[in-house]
């Protein structure tokens, strides 16, 4: 009786966390490539008979390298193309440096993904202004492929892109062969301009106020560091555009991605799951406080 | 075969015969975890036989004060809670959820393959029934279920006890948690001790708790003894140490984030984490890989963890409640507050291990009652949107 009673409240079909949650696949690298000083981006092709489980734009995958630990890493690459698992980090922790040495046809282990996404299907006819600082263009990412690749079912679509120095900017080529196209507004700015660079010089909220799109019909999609996107709400909010048409991405300690372990929590929020990508209404109660 | 008669008529097992309860369990292969007493403290593990339990023992609690002291009626659950909980037996606080071992040219994963331990948990109260039941909706309420949770859990086969004397610390009946059991329980006791008999008056509550019932000894009980034993657990509820105001307990913390008392709290607070691994619904773990010295063979272990480390929240950036201020409102919050959002209840039980088992003897009921006391206004929901 018991049993059944539990049996009742699980979902039709439940993954269980012992197979499938807390197991990872194993995956080896297919490609590496430095994106700047700190800065990698691996292509990872899985290693055994499974393929790659589809993605949403703004989801994450917990990363295992072989006895060091595990981390979640948001997916970088291409919704459209779920074989090749794309991932673009930084090297600062223990996890993170030892990705940064990992070459081709090294192994490592994969989970997921998890979590919330980027809601693009639900924003077809908007304007669409992508707000990214630093390493947070990386779940943006996912977001332009989807948009460009869809392009004629959007309004505006506008990259704003902070960087510290020209050498930090991430995805450079990309960026400068969407900037050329007619149908993208891409802006970019660093905190420090290095070598030649002849471009914009300041935070990248900054340059909201003069961004090309129509506040009533935009929806702003922002990942960066937590400072960053609390001036970018409110630099929106300034030009109309409200906690209801804004999206942003979160980062917690994570250790399950399944909503188990507790670590993630904000507020009442797992971010593991219910995020990482919240409508800022979601989050407005706790966003920009300290230690929630 | 079950007795459905049962399921509804309580029954009286003598003191004398209730070692046939144990012996039944373990004859269906049941491992029989129960209270003893070790170390001066009550608490579960595995006891086979009935004269094992802490007969004639009671405990004496306040904030930060735990004490055994003899009862002169022989009776067998004359205590409270203890220290421990039912979740090490349902979530082991250490588990090795998979090893991986090198191989040529990267690494296998070896799954995890232990038979799943079949617990008779005897003795879970009222509060404790309840803390089981938020353990299912964390580990197997969401689309992503615990599996060895899962097994363990359908597996157990639970004697609640209804608890015929109250705790100083003990708020379970302003929160509706006990002292009564409710359903969820196989076999549920009360103990009656009187001039006249030392006996059990027993409800089933499943067709295996019949089962098993049906190889104890037992009788229908007489009105009076059915009586009795409702008055004892009526009168462990007049006689709870602590209460806990629940209206507007979820807006009030909501309202209370920049409450100046979590300041105050803060310079008492330890942070040494005794209450969540006391409490019998925090759930929160970590994992850790490892290795071997050869470095060809790894480990995956889960581990309860604390929200009282500055590490729980640890990102680039850093820690997230670098503040023992943040951490004792993120737990006291996430009890009282967020949980109600998250499961639908009540996160605490209101069984006062935290009270007892603090160092310095915060009490989640007065810290409520502080921020209560001195309630502070809303802030404005938009005030991040108009801060420069």
């Amino acid at each position: 009786m018991l049993a059944t009673a539990i049996h009742e409240r699980q979902p039709a079909v439940a993954r269980t966390f012992a197979t499938n949650g807390c197991v990872p696949y194993r995956c080896r690298v297919t490609e590496r490539h430095q994106e700047n000083d700190d800065t990698f981006t691996v292509e990872l092709e899985p290693a055994g008979a499974r393929s790659h489980a589809a993605f949403a734009a703004g989801q994450f995958n917990m990363l295992y390298v072989f006895g060091l630990g595990e981390i979640p890493i948001s997916i970088s690459g291409d919704p459209a193309r779920p074989d090749r698992l794309v991932h673009t980090t930084r090297a600062v922790g223990t996890v993170t440096r030892a990705m940064a040495t990992l070459r081709r046809g090294d192994m490592i282990g994969v989970r997921g993904p998890f979590g919330s996404s980027w809601p693009l299907d639900d924003l077809k006819g908007k304007d669409i202004v992508l707000v990214g600082g630093g390493i947070g263009l990386a779940p943006l990412r996912p977001a332009l492929y989807q948009l460009v690749a869809q392009r004629g079912d959007y309004g505006r679509v506008v990259l704003l892109y902070g960087a510290r120095t020209p050498e930090d900017m991430l995805f450079r080529a990309e960026l400068e062969r969407w900037r050329s196209r007619f149908d993208l507004e891409i802006f970019v700015t660093v905190d420090r301009a290095t070598g030649d660079w002849h471009g914009n010089v300041g935070l990248v909220t900054a340059l909201i106020p003069r961004a090309p799109f129509e506040p009533q019909n935009a929806v702003a999609l922002i990942c960066g560091p937590e400072v960053m996107m609390r001036y970018a709400v409110q630099a929106l909010h300034k030009r109309g555009v409200g906690p209801q048409q804004t999206y942003l991405s979160l980062e917690r300690n994570m250790k399950c991605g399944t909503a188990m372990c507790g670590h993630c929590q904000y507020g009442p929020h797992f971010v593991c799951r219910d995020g990482p990508v919240f409508r800022m209404d979601q989050v407005q109660r706790f966003f920009g406080k300290w230690e929630v | 075969m079950a007795d459905y008669e049962q399921l509804d008529t309580p029954s009286v097992v003598l003191r004398a015969d209730l070692q046939r309860l144990f012996d039944s369990l373990h004859a269906r292969g049941y491992e029989t975890i129960a209270p003893r007493v070790e170390n001066g403290a009550i608490i579960y593990d595995e006891v086979t036989s009935v004269d094992a339990l802490p007969a004639g023992w009671t405990d004496e609690q306040e904030g930060g004060f735990y004490r055994l002291e003899g009862r002169d009626d022989g009776a067998l659950f004359g205590y409270t809670v203890g220290p421990q909980s039912w979740k090490r037996y349902l979530s082991p606080p250490i588990r090795r959820l998979w090893q991986a071992r090198k191989n040529g040219d990267g690494f296998e994963i070896v799954h995890e393959d232990a038979p799943t331990p079949h617990y008779a948990l005897i003795g879970v109260r009222a509060c404790e029934l309840h803390a089981i039941h938020h353990l299912d909706d964390v580990y197997l309420g969401g689309s992503t279920i615990d599996a060895d949770y899962q097994q363990r859990r359908e597996a157990a086969f639970i004697v609640a006890v209804n608890c015929g004397k109250a705790g100083n610390t003990c708020f379970c009946a302003s929160l509706g948690t006990g002292p009564a059991v409710g359903p969820g329980y196989d076999l549920a006791l009360t103990e009656l001790v009187t001039e006249r008999e030392h006996a059990f008056v027993v409800t089933v509550g499943s067709e295996r708790g019949a089962d098993v019932l049906a190889d104890v000894p037992h009788r229908p009980a007489a009105p009076g003894e059915f009586d009795l034993a409702e008055a004892i657990v009526a009168e462990a509820a007049r006689h709870m140490g602590r209460t806990l105001e629940t209206t507007g307990l979820k807006e009030l913390l909501y309202r209370s984030f920049e409450h100046p008392h979590w300041d105050e709290v803060a310079e008492r607070c330890l942070t040494c984490g005794n209450c969540t691994m006391v409490c019998p619904t925090c759930f929160c773990f970590t994992v850790e890989d490892t290795t071997d010295l050869t470095g060809q063979s790894a480990e995956r272990w889960r581990r309860a963890d604390s929200c009282f480390t500055t590490a729980f929240t640890f990102i680039t950036s850093g820690s997230q409640r670098a503040s023992a201020k943040a951490r004792y409102r993120q737990w006291l919050t996430h009890k009282l507050a967020t949980w109600q959002d998250q499961f639908g209840s009540l996160g605490c039980v209101g069984c006062g291990r935290c009270i007892t088992w603090c160092p310095v003897g915060i009490d989640l009921t007065a810290e409520v009652a502080a921020l209560r006391a001195e309630e502070i206004g809303q802030p404005q929901p938009e005030a991040v949107l108009e801060m420069a």
